[in-house]
Parts: C-alpha cells; sequence; structure tokens
C-alpha cells in the first residue's frame, strides 16, 4: 500500500469505478456456464454487419479507441532507447495537425505495457504525462516459473511504479478444472498487487474450449481481477471475436450479480483500425457505453495504432494515406 | 455533431447505404411496368402503386394483370416447356449457372431494391436474401446437370403457376423458379403485390442470361391475378402464402389434377431448456422473432422457456430487446426494419392492443416519427389458451409462456394448427435427440434458428402446408414419373338373387382398434359372385365407423416409435400367414371378381408384403450438404394416420400395397377395402390377427367409398388421404382436405399398375421429411 499512486491520475477516472473486491468462489455459477460455440461464432460473425459507423463518426471511434490502447513492446530485444521511443508516442500518439483538423484536443493511448526490466524506464520516460506503466509478470507468457517468484515478480514491477500488472493464470489449472487452484492463485495475485490494478490474461488460445474460457473468466473476477484479459500474444491464437464475446458476457454476468465493473482487454491480433471498431461495437452492443473508456476497456496491441493513424488522416485529407507520414514509436 | 463530441457519445451516427442505382433502374423504365411474358415487357396497363413502406413514398407504378395477360402467359410458358424440356439437364443447367451469375453480378442493386420496396434492413437483403437466392440458381444448376443421371425415372410436370409473398421476394421466387426450371418446367409466377419490384429486375436478368422467351413469365398484380393463375391451364400450383389463402387455393385446384405444393403459416415454438446457453439463445431469438420484422413464416414467435430460468431470461431478454435499432432500412446500422405495408402494420397493431393477457413489454429503442414501424415486443405470461400463443401475428412480437418438463415443453409446442419450423435449445445433446423426432414440425434447429440453404427441405407438416423446398426433396414438387397412365373405369359390384355358395355363413365385420365391429349403421350389402351366387355380406360403414377407426388409430401412436426390425419382422409374418391361406385367398379373388387372377394377385400381395418388409429399416435419411460447420438431416418420419380408399380392381393387392409401405414406414391406416370385392380384405383381417398387428394400426372398413370418402378426409385427426377408388372421387377428397390442409394422393381418374414393383413412390407417400440443422463446434 506504500507504493505512490501519483501515476494513477489524469487518464484514468479510477476513483468512480470501485475496484472489484472479488467474492467466494461459487462453483454452482461455474458449473450452470455454458457457450454454445457455433451460436457465439455465429453472433461474432454476423456482427460487423449489423454494426458500422461512418464519416466523423469513424473518425470519433478511431480516436476512442487510440485511447484504449495498451501500447505494447514485449520483445527480448527492448531497451530503455527502445521503450522511451514507444512512450514519446504514447503521449502524442496522433499528429497534432491531424488532431487540431479534427477539432480534438490532446489524447494519449491507455498505457505502456512492457516487461519488468523496462517498467523503470518506461515509468521515468512517461513522468508527468499521467499514462500509466502496465508490467506483464508471474512468469509471462507460460507462467511456469516457482510460484513464490511469481509473486515476488508482482511486488518487484509494483514497486518499480508499473500501476497495473498483466499477471497470467496457470492454464493447467483450467485444464484439469481445478478451479479451486486457479481462485487461490488470483487471490493471492490480486493481494500481492496491492494498489496496483490486475489483469488477468487467460491464455485463451490454451484453454481448449469456449466454456472454460466463461469459467476461467468468472474465477478470475471472483478473485478480484480488475481486468480480465484474453491472451499474452505469444500463444498461436490471440484475442477472436468469439472469445470476446464470451469474455464480455461474463463480464456482464458478473456485473449484473455483484454491480461491479469488470473491465476487458482483448490482446494479440487486433492490428486494423476495422477491427478495432468492431471491437468497439462488440463492447458497445453486450455491455454498454461505460465500457468504452479506458479504465474498462484497452486494446493490447503494438501495430493497430498505426493504421488508425491512416485512417484518421485519410478522414481529414480524403486521401489514402502512407505509413511513413505518421512518426513512429 | 462534432468528432470531439461523438468521442464522447460514442453513438453510432447514420451509415446509409445509396437508393441512387435502384431508384435509376426504376426511372429507366420510366416508374411504370408492365408484365413479362414471352420474353419481353408488355405495354403498362393500368394498375397500382408500389411503395416504400419506410417513407411511403412511391417507387413505381405496376400493372394489374388481366385474364389475357394472364392466358398469354400460361400459353407462353406452354409454348416454350417442350423445347426447355427437351434442351435436357445440361443446357439448362447453363442458364441456371448464368442467372446466378447475374444475381451475384448485381448482388448490390437487389438488396437495395428489395430494400426500397420491402422495408427489411439492408443488412438482411445484403447478407441473406440474395446471397440465398444466389445459392439457389447455383445449387438448382447442379440439379439440372445431374437430373437425366441422377432422376431418370422423372419428367417435368409442364406449366407452374407459382405464387409468392411479400416477406423475402427475390428469395420466394429463387425458391420456386430455380427448382421448377431445374427439372424442363416453365413458370408462371406471380409475386406479391407489395413487392413485385425485384422480380421485374429479375425478368430483365432473364433476358441478360438469354434464357428462351417464355420459359420464366412475370405477372403482377393482387389476389385477383393470383386466382386467375390457380385456374388457369397449368399443370401445377406452387404457393407460399398465408394459410387462409393456401386452404382456399387447395379447394380451387381439387379434382383438376393439378399438383400442388402449399408452404403456409406457422407459430413455431422455440424451446430453452434450463442448460442452454441463454445468452447465445437470447440472441437466436434476435434472429428468429426480429429477423424481417418477424415476417417470416417460420419464425420462433412462440417462447416456451424452462419454468426455473424464465425470470432471468426474460430479463435479459428485454435488456437485449432495449439495443435493436429500428429505423430507416437502408441504415447498414438497423436491425429492424419497416412493416411492409400500412395494412400489415394495422393487423399487428390489433391483434397486440387486442391482449389484455399476460404482460407486454415493448422494447425502449426509439422508433423514426413516420413510416410503417412496431417496436419489438414481448408478451410474457400467456398461456396456450390465450388467442397470441395461437394466432400467427407475423410482425415483430413474441409470445411466452412456460413448462416444467421436456414432455411439458414437445406437448405445449405440439399445440398448434401448424407445424412448419421449431427451435430448441440445450447443451445436453440426449434431450436434444430425444426431442427433435417429437416434435411436430418439418424444420428443426438446434442451438440455432432460421438457418436456410438450398441443399436443405423446407416445408411444414398440418396446417402449413405440404411438400418440400430445397434439396432432393424439394425435386419431387417438379417432377413426376414417366409413362403414360390409363383412365380408370368405375367398377360396379356384381348382383345376384343367387344362394349361398357355402354352406355356412360367415360373418365379415369391420376391423377396428384390433378388433371385429359391428358396422354403426347396422345395414349390410350382400356381396354376390359373377354368376350371381351370394358370397357373403360386407358392413356398411359410414361416418362413425370412421371416428373410431381414427380414434383406434390415434391409440395406437407407439406403432411410430417402433423400429424398423419389428416392423419387418410383422411384415414378414404377415406374408407368411397369408401364404399358409393363399389357396383361399385365390379362391375368394376369383369368386368376388368371376376372374381367375386370384393365385397371381395372391403371391403379388405376399412379395408386397416382403418388399416392404424389407424397406421398413431402409429408407434412410439423407445429410445435406449446406455450407456451415455442422449438419442439416433430412430424416424421414412417418406421416402419421393415413386414410386410404383401396383400389377397386385388386382387393387384395390394392389393399395390401398401401397398407404395406404405410405400416412399414410406421404409419397407422384406416381403408376403405374395395367397394365391390371387400371380403378379401375382411378375410384379410383374420391373417393380421395372427401376425402379431398392433391393435389400431391397421384399420379396415366396408362400404360405399363415396359415403366414406369425404369423411376420411375432412378428419382433423388424418393426417394424409389416399385415393385409389374407381370411383370418381379425386376431387371430393382434395376439397375435404382442405380444411386441415391434409397431404393427399388421389389417382384423379387414373389407373394404377398394383403388378408393378417399385415402391419408391408409396414410400415417399408415406413418410414426412423433417430437416433437423444441428451446427456443431466446441
Amino acid at each position: 500500500m506504500e507504493v505512490e499512486t501519483r501515476h494513477r491520475s489524469a487518464q484514468l477516472p479510477l476513483a468512480i469505478e470501485p475496484r472489484n473486491p472479488g467474492m467466494a468462489l461459487d462453483l454452482d455459477w461455474l458449473h450452470a456456464a455454458r457457450a454454445n460455440t457455433p451460436a457465439i461464432e455465429r453472433r461474432a460473425a454476423s456482427l460487423p454487419g449489423r454494426r458500422t459507423v461512418k464519416k466523423e463518426y469513424q473518425a470519433a471511434w478511431l480516436l476512442r479507441a487510440i485511447t484504449c490502447i495498451d501500447l505494447t513492446t514485449l520483445s527480448g530485444d527492448d531497451t530503455p532507447g527502445r521503450v522511451r521511443r514507444l512512450c514519446a508516442k504514447a503521449a502524442q500518439p496522433v499528429r497534432p495537425d491531424i488532431l487540431q483538423a479534427l477539432g480534438m484536443g490532446r489524447i494519449t493511448v491507455g498505457a505502456v505495457c512492457v516487461y519488468h526490466e523496462m517498467v523503470a524506464p518506461a515509468e521515468a520516460a512517461l513522468a508527468g504525462t499521467g499514462i500509466p506503466v502496465a508490467a506483464v509478470s508471474t512468469g509471462f507468457p507460460a507462467g511456469l516459473s516457482p510460484f513464490a517468484l511469481r509473486l515476488a515478480e508482482i511486488g518487484e514491477s509494483v514497486a518499480a511504479g508499473a500501476a497495473e500488472i498483466d499477471i497470467v493464470i496457470s492454464r493447467r489449472h483450467v485444464l484439469t478444472g481445478d478451479w479451486q487452484a486457479l481462485y487461490d492463485e488470483m487471490r493471492a495475485f490480486r493481494a500481492a498487487c496491492g494498489p496496483a490494478h490486475v489483469k488477468a490474461i487467460l491464455a485463451t488460445g490454451e484453454l481448449g474450449t469456449l466454456r472454460n474460457v466463461a469459467r476461467a473468466s468468472l474465477v478470475c473476477m471472483m478473485a478480484g481481477a480488475d481486468f480480465i484479459k484474453t491472451s499474452t500474444g505469444k500463444e498461436s491464437v490471440n484475442a477472436t471475436l468469439p472469445v470476446s464475446l464470451v469474455m464480455v458476457r461474463a463480464i456482464r454476468a458478473y456485473h449484473a450479480r455483484t454491480g461491479y465493473r469488470v473491465g476487458y482487454k482483448p490482446a494479440g491480433g487486433i492490428s486494423k483500425a476495422k477491427d478495432a471498431l468492431v471491437y468497439l461495437s462488440l463492447i458497445k452492443e453486450e455491455l454498454g457505453d461505460r465500457w468504452l473508456r479506458p479504465d474498462l476497456f484497452r486494446f493490447g496491441a503494438s501495430s493497430l495504432l498505426g493504421d488508425i493513424e491512416r485512417q484518421l488522416e485519410h478522414h481529414v485529407t480524403g486521401a489514402y494515406s502512407a505509413a511513413w507520414r505518421h512518426p513512429m514509436g | 455533431m462534432s468528432v470531439k463530441e461523438i468521442f464522447e457519445t460514442m453513438d453510432y451516427g447514420p451509415a446509409l447505404e445509396s437508393p441512387a442505382e435502384a431508384l435509376a433502374w426504376i426511372d429507366g423504365h420510366a416508374g411504370r411496368f408492365g408484365q413479362f411474358i414471352g420474353g419481353g415487357f408488355t405495354e403498362a396497363g393500368p394498375g397500382f402503386e408500389s411503395r416504400n413502406p419506410a417513407s411511403g413514398a412511391v417507387l413505381a407504378v405496376l400493372s394489374q394483370a388481366t385474364q389475357g395477360d394472364v392466358d398469354a402467359a400460361v400459353a407462353a410458358a406452354r409454348k416454350a416447356q417442350r423445347g426447355w424440356e427437351t434442351l435436357g439437364g445440361p443446357g439448362r443447367a447453363r442458364h441456371l449457372y448464368a442467372l446466378a451469375r447475374l444475381l451475384q453480378k448485381h448482388a448490390r442493386l437487389f438488396a437495395v431494391l428489395e430494400s426500397l420496396d420491402n422495408g427489411k434492413p439492408i443488412r438482411e437483403s445484403r447478407d441473406i436474401d440474395i446471397p440465398l437466392a444466389q445459392r439457389h440458381f447455383y445449387y438448382h444448376a447442379g440439379m439440372a446437370q445431374l437430373m437425366e443421371d441422377a432422376l431418370p425415372e422423372a419428367q417435368a410436370l409442364g406449366v407452374c403457376g407459382q405464387i409468392i409473398p411479400w416477406n423475402f421476394p427475390l428469395l420466394m421466387l429463387s425458391w420456386k423458379i430455380a427448382p421448377a426450371l431445374a427439372m424442363g418446367n416453365t413458370v408462371v409466377l406471380k409475386p406479391a403485390e407489395y413487392t413485385s419490384l425485384t422480380a421485374l429486375l429479375f425478368a430483365e436478368i432473364c433476358l441478360q442470361a438469354g434464357l428462351p422467351k417464355g420459359v420464366v413469365n412475370i405477372v403482377t398484380g393482387d389476389g385477383a391475378v393470383g386466382e386467375m393463375l390457380v385456374a388457369a391451364e397449368v399443370d401445377k400450383i406452387a404457393f407460399t402464402g398465408s394459410t387462409e389463402v393456401g386452404r382456399r387455393i387447395r379447394e380451387a385446384t381439387a379434382g383438376s389434377g393439378k399438383a400442388l405444393t402449399l408452404e403456409l403459416g406457422g407459430k413455431s415454438p422455440y424451446i430453452v431448456f434450463e442448460d442452454a446457453d441463454l445468452d447465445s439463445a437470447i440472441e437466436g431469438l434476435v434472429d428468429a422473432i426480429w429477423l424481417n420484422q418477424g415476417q417470416v413464416c417460420c419464425a420462433g414467435s412462440r417462447l416456451l422457456v424452462q419454468e426455473g430460468i424464465a425470470g432471468d431470461f426474460h430479463d435479459r431478454l428485454r435488456a437485449r430487446m432495449d439495443k435493436l435499432r429500428v429505423g430507416d432500412p437502408l441504415d447498414k446500422c438497423i436491425d429492424v426494419g419497416a412493416i411492409v405495408d400500412p395494412v400489415q402494420l394495422a393487423r399487428i397493431r390489433a391483434l397486440v392492443d387486442g391482449n389484455a393477457a399476460g404482460e407486454t413489454y415493448r422494447a425502449a429503442c426509439p422508433l423514426p416519427g413516420t413510416g410503417c414501424f412496431f417496436p419489438p415486443t414481448l408478451i410474457t405470461g400467456l398461456g396456450p389458451a390465450d388467442p397470441l400463443m395461437q394466432e400467427e401475428i407475423f410482425g415483430p412480437v413474441l409470445v411466452s409462456t412456460t413448462f416444467r418438463t421436456p414432455a411439458e415443453a414437445v406437448e405445449l409446442a405440439n399445440n398448434s394448427r401448424y407445424g412448419l419450423a421449431a427451435t430448441l435449445w440445450t447443451e445436453n445433446v440426449n434431450l436434444a435427440l430425444d426431442v427433435v423426432p417429437k416434435l411436430a414440425a418439418g424444420v428443426v434447429w438446434v442451438n440455432a434458428t432460421n438457418l436456410f440453404d438450398a441443399a436443405a427441405p423446407f416445408g411444414g407438416v398440418r396446417e402449413s402446408g405440404f411438400g418440400r423446398e430445397g434439396g432432393w426433396e424439394g425435386l419431387r414438387a417438379y417432377t413426376r414419373p414417366k409413362g403414360k397412365r390409363k383412365p380408370l373405369k368405375p367398377l360396379l359390384p356384381m348382383t345376384g338373387a343367387g344362394r349361398p355358395a357355402e354352406a355356412l355363413d360367415r360373418t365379415a365385420k369391420l376391423y377396428v382398434g384390433g378388433k371385429q365391429a359391428r358396422p354403426d349403421s347396422g345395414y349390410s350389402r350382400a356381396v354376390h359372385g359373377k354368376s350371381g351366387a351370394l358370397l357373403g355380406h360386407a358392413g356398411l360403414g359410414s361416418r362413425k365407423d370412421v371416428r373410431n377407426a381414427v380414434e383406434a388409430a390415434q391409440a395406437a401412436a407407439g406403432w411410430g416409435r417402433t423400429t424398423g426390425h419389428l416392423r419387418a419382422q410383422i411384415l414378414y409374418y404377415i406374408a407368411e400367414n397369408l401364404s399358409a391361406r393363399a389357396a383361399e385367398f385365390a379362391a375368394r379373388i376369383d369368386a368376388m371378381t368371376g376372374g381367375r387372377r386370384g393365385e397371381k394377385e395372391v403371391a403379388a400381395s405376399i412379395q408386397r408384403l416382403f418388399t416392404a418388409a424389407a424397406w421398413a429399416d431402409k429408407v434412410d435419411g439423407r445429410i445435406g450438404g449446406v455450407p456451415i460447420r455442422g449438419v442439416a438431416l433430412a430424416m424421414k418420419e412417418p406421416v402419421g394416420i393415413i386414410g386410404a380408399l383401396c383400389a377397386d380392381e385388386a382387393p387384395l393387392l390394392g389393399l395390401v400395397s398401401v397398407m404395406a409401405p404405410a405400416i412399414a414406414m410406421g404409419n397407422r391406416v384406416v381403408l376403405a377395402a374395395s367397394e365391390p370385392y371387400p371380403l378379401a380384405a375382411t378375410d384379410f383381417y383374420q391373417v393380421l390377427d395372427t401376425s402379431d398387428v398392433p391393435g389400431g394400426v391397421v384399420n379396415i372398413l366396408t362400404g360405399h367409398h363415396g359415403d366414406l370418402a369425404p369423411t376420411l378426409a375432412a378428419h382433423l385427426n388424418v393426417d394424409s388421404v389416399w385415393c385409389f377408388s374407381s370411383s370418381d372421387l379425386s376431387g371430393a377428397v382434395e376439397r375435404a382436405a382442405a380444411d386441415n390442409l391434409k397431404r393427399t394422393w388421389v389417382n384423379d381418374g387414373m389407373a394404377t399398375d398394383w403388378y408393378a414393383t417399385d415402391m419408391t413412390r408409396f414410400l415417399a407417400e408415406a413418410t414426412e421429411v423433417k430437416t433437423i440443422w444441428v451446427p456443431y463446434g466446441e
């Protein structure tokens, strides 16, 4: 609790949304959870045809999408210099002349997401921007390092200034149906995070079934997750619309039962502006407008921003844009 | 709104599809259309306005076809038919393929025109109607290609009159025209007067595809034009529309020899079991009852929810309804468009306003200020006795009740005059597979709804009509067996005043419910041999005996659930016992008919029983090649209770030929024996008695066909009636059958070759096809 909270300021209206405290593990609820895969796939497939935004609406939605991006670098060759460059982009994600033409003030991305060793450089680079640093943790991406070390890793990152911790769950607990173990693990991670918000990465591409995704989502929320997140970006299948539908419906059910709003973060594979719009409409349809804010919704993405920038310039000029016209991160 | 404001509100905003191209097409015709006859448009005549229901704006002025137009269209079709048929399957396939390609090339024009004319959201016309229409032509191009190899015994019917509704204008046109053309028929099609524009655009496409003149003719107008078409010299009428009009068409075509298929109304149940994925089931309801504003014949309009989850389910459903967007059909972000016409809107409103039962919830979504719009509506807490649980509303109105057990769900689901479609949601495969066969419906969707494809037969039972569209089964509606038929002369009983042939009188009775029964009338008729000898007496069956026989058949419903193996064994046993008494039966036949073919007839009857036994466990269903991950099963089911007026000329073989395939497929039968020669049938029930046939499965009446036929055909608990009588009863049977729209199979006064061994047609008439969609995936 001694960790400074100065970083969670302007960008995130955390004060208005009480944190999910979690609840006792409710196995009856878990066992009643259903996810009919073909029906979910049909809904996901038809959604892009049912909802669309055009012209200034599209521009506004894309700007909103930017504010929900966790701008991410998770590479073995990350260096402080590389991270500083990314942080500069995070603070100025869109060229000022484009923003001006759109009549918009300053916007930033939702957070910068890095490995533990890059937390301190990111924290320094983002000082004064109001942008939080998110750290992937707990033996990311596989989560198979010793439990004590995983807990300790959270503590180290929080101490280094991370305001958000993206933990990975033990997939084996889901695959063997050991919900108590998953619950206990998540509880411990949440406690270790202290004031830092915790995002539970389910690694849905490794959970086998959508029903498992639904159950793992519920367990993590019962254990106090602030966000549930699809993927590490390292699985062979990352964020998909069907998986997202299952997870946001779990969030909706949890809110209906407890009154607490848990956030959602699809990560991996979302690289096109059009995809971002579909995700936003999915959230709007299934969860409601309140979730279309960075305190309850994030994209885990690295190349999405570039595509959105090009679309915004197109909106302003009427001409299709080129990548090199936009400052890189 | 500025970008900055939208950034805060995150509203959708307008996303309009341009109507410019479609309006330009109408302008290209100066906003007026004539009839499409013999490969060209006639001069526009007096007619009516076609309006955009979303705005009330006039789109075009259409012509009301005259009797002369209809005659000319039928004549053009008749003239073209032989050439079209003799062009051969592969030649026709080329044309159908060209039509499919052109539908694809002009996909957006068709979609926008459809939405303008009908009021359905552009999302639906673009993503559902038009692609399915294309698919239907591609699929049937293949059927034309394969016809000569795959259906060597089939030939075209001739000229088909086709009448389609306004809810899926181009799609219903495709369902009608593609299979008809593939099988070598030519058509005269009448689109609904509200929505004729895409049919007229299709007429242009036919010209572009180089279709021979007269193969497709389109006449526009209201129901009066439909009546002219029904009365015209056509070989078949195919109708999709209301049950009321379907019944009138059945009556009008009765006895005309015209083939008929009817795809009518519905009040399809949508069953949600407690172990379902409730959110997915709710999303399914959006596709079930809010697709096309609920103006869908197979709409899942009757929601049955298991009691324990009903409160939660209805709460979630109401929340989902509030998210629906109602408005301009050309907006790509709209879920529910305009009701097709003010007349339909008034009808929906009257039905909903006239209901005081239950709780009515109207979705909290804003409606446009003008145009034909009705809010998505849910009425909970109704019971089957409430009219809205029984009446088809044909609008965005869902009614709901609850059930306690799967058995009760089935009972509620089947408590309807209709039987078009059914939907059920459960994650339990045992429950699903148990419930599906018990539902009285032509189409069942498991964990999905309103899935359609050209490869999956579609059609209903009960008052939802008869016949199937799509798949191999759908082709039966547009073909007939090759060969010429001979007229059947009425066969009169022998008369005489001779002495009894046998010293000891044997009492021939009726056979009802496995027991011998005296006729209710208390009258009998003497049966004489050719020389005048008195062979015996046969009871004169009447109304009450028909009633008793159908009741006995109803009580034997368990027969339909027995295995094919068991039914085969019983049929073999009948054959065995008949064989043991072959000489006696042969002598009886010869005595009655005065002929010497008794022995041959008995032998053929024994063969017939063996053939039916052989088929009993071999009439397999089919898995349609539908483009989803899942299966569409075309499952064969018994029709139910079949009433048959058996052949007069072959007193034993005629009866056995009807009975054997019918009971082999699991039906129960009420058979009216040969009128002039009834005693073979009455001897035969002794054979049945000794062959383990459960009581009520076969019931045999004797008496005048003319007395029995109307009662049997009008009986609301009889599912199909067959007529092979030598009396001219085909018209009477078809007319009487109109009431509950039961299936009929009549001889139209033509002879049947009872010695032909192929049982295919009998088996088809003895089965119903249920299409079961089971998407899968974990």
